[in-house]
């Protein structure tokens, strides 16, 4: 079984030897480590553990998740636990959807050069200078969704010649979508009006009187949307 | 990757696909679910709670893991703390930097309260972060309110404190609302009808989604907005204690400083405790779902200072967590993946369970099918688990709809070499949800003035079993309600003089009660070695005995 087989691992340069089956954060923690920064929902969706690494013999610099990514042989690696990206403050209610917007609070947009390290520093496989341009040519409808799975992890800021820090773009270009651009639901507004009415106060209390055997009654006879 | 073995079992689920599909597996009776829990959920399995000896709830039976806990010393036991030495001075002191704890946040600054957010890890390093099927509303015309209480009690077994679903389904449209307004993406027909499925237990397709990072979409908006407002926030800063005035009620918080190892004295007139679950205590052996700072802390301090538990025998174990591979073992599959179809098989690619009972009924039903059965999936790391069959949504809903409605879900299994398009998964329950704490009521209030509770440290809003979608809707119903609630009282609190005493108090009652202990709790920090200890021992007597 592949399960005793060991690799040589490097944690911040020192050499550590951990089963082969680990993922970079669990190898961590067979080394000794009880981790604080670098580890939050250990499942892919926090950013806490953005990782650098290089295999031993080669020249290219990779990018991962610690607790997504397996070990392998020879790995030097590093973390990212925190990226001193620029976050703008606004008010929400006051901006517009348009290029305008991103322009007086992320001007650094429009010095992109193209490089395409962003794309290529990501760990969820965005395209992250495709987002970008959308950004600056105020689609934030398609910037919202191609930046959709970011995790915020702040690789592509790290990378970024321009000082670009795209994962807070990408979410002023989610949240104007969400909030201007998606077309509003009818239905979502006439409910909360009902409920303000107190349309359904009186079933409700009625409700919270009956006892079990009345509710289990109800419960059980319930039709169940197909 | 799965192994030859397991490709080989995976050919009897493709060769009995076109005789299920299409088909509905019958959903149990009432008897039949009150068989398979009684016989399968961990909950039913005396050996793994104990009656804690001490505090207000005095002989309530609670898991092991968490007994323990509450049965420990303070970290404050023996450490010089100058209740004088203020560092952080607020009217709302909000403990856990999660969903909920955002949400109260910006409702306590909307009272106008100086508010400070204080939180273990990163703001946002929650179980939020990792909610990842929906949020509940009752907000479309064949729906309603009240069609959504009946799901909530009847999915808690009617042991839901009344209030709490009124309020909790009440202000489900209302919060769903004030995300969207704030920017959420929600799942939206063009017509900006809410793009709604069906969870486990609900009557009607209430469950709102933003594709399976529902969680993750609404955590980020709300962190953005507390920043927007300039909340303070103070990362890996865990609260250890909390602080009383000299006639009990609530007054603050001791924090520790992780990185300079330092205690911090925060002073405020109001306390809102919103550090989440306790999944990462594995009760049972159970791997989790959950995340890593997720060690039940609030459930620990709010105790000691005098709050009540609620339901706190109660533990939801997800039906599906990733059985295989082994790096993601434990990882929540979100039930979204059976709400769009997918549907559970044993060994012979038999469907043995309807797809969308209530969680607690379907992980029984896992269980037993693997456990009681034997015809599960054997893993080579020694586990059971069975299939879920998410090749049916693609064919249920047309080709690309994984990859639409479940990218986080293709995403993780891809990095693992398992494309769940074509093949199906391999699962295993979960450890999920604490679905008791502190008690509260409708404005997230304790029995102990000025302290709040609110989202998945407090109890008696989902009785004994909470139905998906409704963990996401009560950190925003019950974060709002809390923080407003506690930003309004501020106004009228007079501050007195700082007090630790009910922690000496709570020593002497350990002793008075017979608990002898070198344990510390909170926890903070689980503790991971992932064998390294049972390799080393291996190598050590390989070495004598060569």
């Amino acid at each position: 079984m592949a399960k005793n087989e060991m690799v040589d691992i490097y944690i911040l340069g020192k050499k550590y030897t951990v089963p082969s089956t680990l993922t970079i954060m669990d190898s961590m923690e067979y080394a000794g480590y009880q981790l604080t920064r670098g580890c939050g929902c250990r499942s892919g969706f926090c950013g806490a553990c953005a990782t650098i690494y290089r295999i031993k013999g080669e020249k290219e610099l990779k990018v991962c998740l610690a607790c997504q990514t397996k070990v392998e042989e020879g790995m030097y690696l590093t973390q990212l636990p925190f990226f001193p990206g620029d976050k703008k403050t606004y008010d929400m209610s006051q901006l517009k959807p348009t290029a305008d917007t991103m322009m007086q609070l992320y001007p650094e947009i429009y010095s992109c050069i193209g490089c395409n390290s962003c794309t290529k520093g990501c760990p969820q496989e965005l395209n992250v200078m495709q987002y970008i341009a959308y950004a600056q040519r105020g689609e934030f409808e398609k910037c919202a969704e191609e930046s959709f799975d970011c995790v915020s992890c702040g690789i592509c800021a790290s990378r970024c010649p321009a000082n670009i820090t795209h994962y807070q773009v990408g979410l002023l270009a989610r949240r104007l979508n969400g909030k201007y651009i998606a077309p509003e639901t009818k239905h979502l507004k006439e409910r909360v009006k009902e409920i303000q009415e107190g349309k359904y106060d009186s079933d409700l209390k009625e409700l919270m009187k009956k006892n079990t055997d009345e509710l289990k009654a109800i419960y059980n006879a319930r039709d169940i949307e197909k | 990757m799965y192994t030859a073995k397991m490709r080989e079992l995976i050919k009897k689920v493709e060769a009995t696909r076109p005789r299920r599909f299409g088909i509905q597996h019958p959903r149990m009776t009432p008897q039949e679910r009150e068989e398979v829990l009684n016989q399968c959920h961990p909950d039913y399995k005396e050996e793994g709670f104990r009656n804690i000896r001490l505090g207000v709830n005095k002989g309530l039976k609670v898991p092991l893991e968490l007994a323990n806990l509450i049965e420990a010393k303070s970290r404050l036991d023996n450490v010089a703390i100058d209740l004088d030495h203020i560092s952080y001075d607020v009217d709302v002191l909000i403990i856990g930097g999660g969903g909920a704890g955002a949400s109260a946040a910006l409702e306590a600054y909307n009272k106008g309260a100086n508010v400070l957010i204080t939180t273990k890890l990163r703001f946002g390093d929650a179980n939020t972060m990792m909610a990842e099927g929906g949020i509940q509303a009752a907000d479309k015309p064949e729906d309603s309110p009240s069609k959504h209480y009946m799901d909530v009690m009847g999915g808690g077994h009617y042991t839901n404190v009344p209030n709490l679903v009124n309020a909790l389904v009440g202000d489900a449209p209302k919060a769903i609302k004030w995300l969207n307004d704030m920017g959420v993406m929600f799942d939206k027909q063009e017509d900006g009808t809410m793009v709604t499925t069906h969870g486990g237990g609900t009557s009607r397709k209430r469950m709102h989604a933003a594709a399976d990072y529902t969680g993750a979409e609404i955590m980020r908006v709300l962190r953005d907005e507390v920043i927007n407002k300039g909340i303070e926030v103070v990362d890996f800063s865990p609260a250890v204690e909390i602080i009383l005035d000299q006639e009990g009620k609530a007054a603050g918080a001791v924090l520790y400083n992780l990185e300079t190892q330092e205690y911090l004295i925060a002073r405020a007139k109001t306390v809102i405790i919103t550090t989440g679950g306790a999944g990462r205590l594995h009760y049972q052996g159970f791997p989790t779902s959950n995340h890593y700072g997720a060690t039940a802390d609030g459930l620990v301090l709010g105790y000691r200072a005098g709050a009540e538990l609620a339901f706190a025998d109660t533990i939801q174990y997800h039906p599906t967590g990733v059985a295989f591979p082994p790096q993601i073992f434990g990882a929540l599959v979100t039930e979204k993946v059976r709400s769009l179809g997918a549907t559970p098989l044993n060994i012979d690619g038999e469907q043995f369970v309807f797809h969308l009972e209530t969680r607690d009924v379907e992980a029984s039903a896992v269980i037993r099918e693997c456990l009681v059965r034997d015809k599960g999936i054997d893993t080579p790391t020694g586990g059971k688990g069975v299939w879920l069959d998410s090749p049916l949504i693609e064919m249920i809903h047309g080709e690309g709809t994984i990859e639409k409605r479940l990218p986080g879900m293709l995403r993780m299994y891809k990095k693992f070499g398992i494309d769940m398009r074509k093949e199906p998964i391999l699962v295993y329950p979960t450890l999920h949800y604490q679905n008791g704490g502190l008690l509260i009521n409708e404005s997230g209030q304790t029995k102990v003035e000025n302290l709040y509770v609110a989202g998945e440290a407090s109890g008696g809003v989902h009785g004994r079993n909470r139905l998906m979608g409704n963990s996401l809707l009560d950190i925003i119903v019950f974060g709002r309600r809390a923080g407003s609630h506690a930003g309004e009282k501020s106004k009228d609190v007079e501050l007195k003089k700082l007090s630790l005493e009910h922690v000496k108090v709570y020593h002497q009652s350990l002793k008075e009660n017979g608990v002898e202990t070198d344990r510390v709790a909170p926890m903070m920090l689980p503790h991971y070695t992932h064998g390294r200890e049972d390799h080393v021992k291996k190598e050590r007597s390989e070495k004598l005995h060569a």
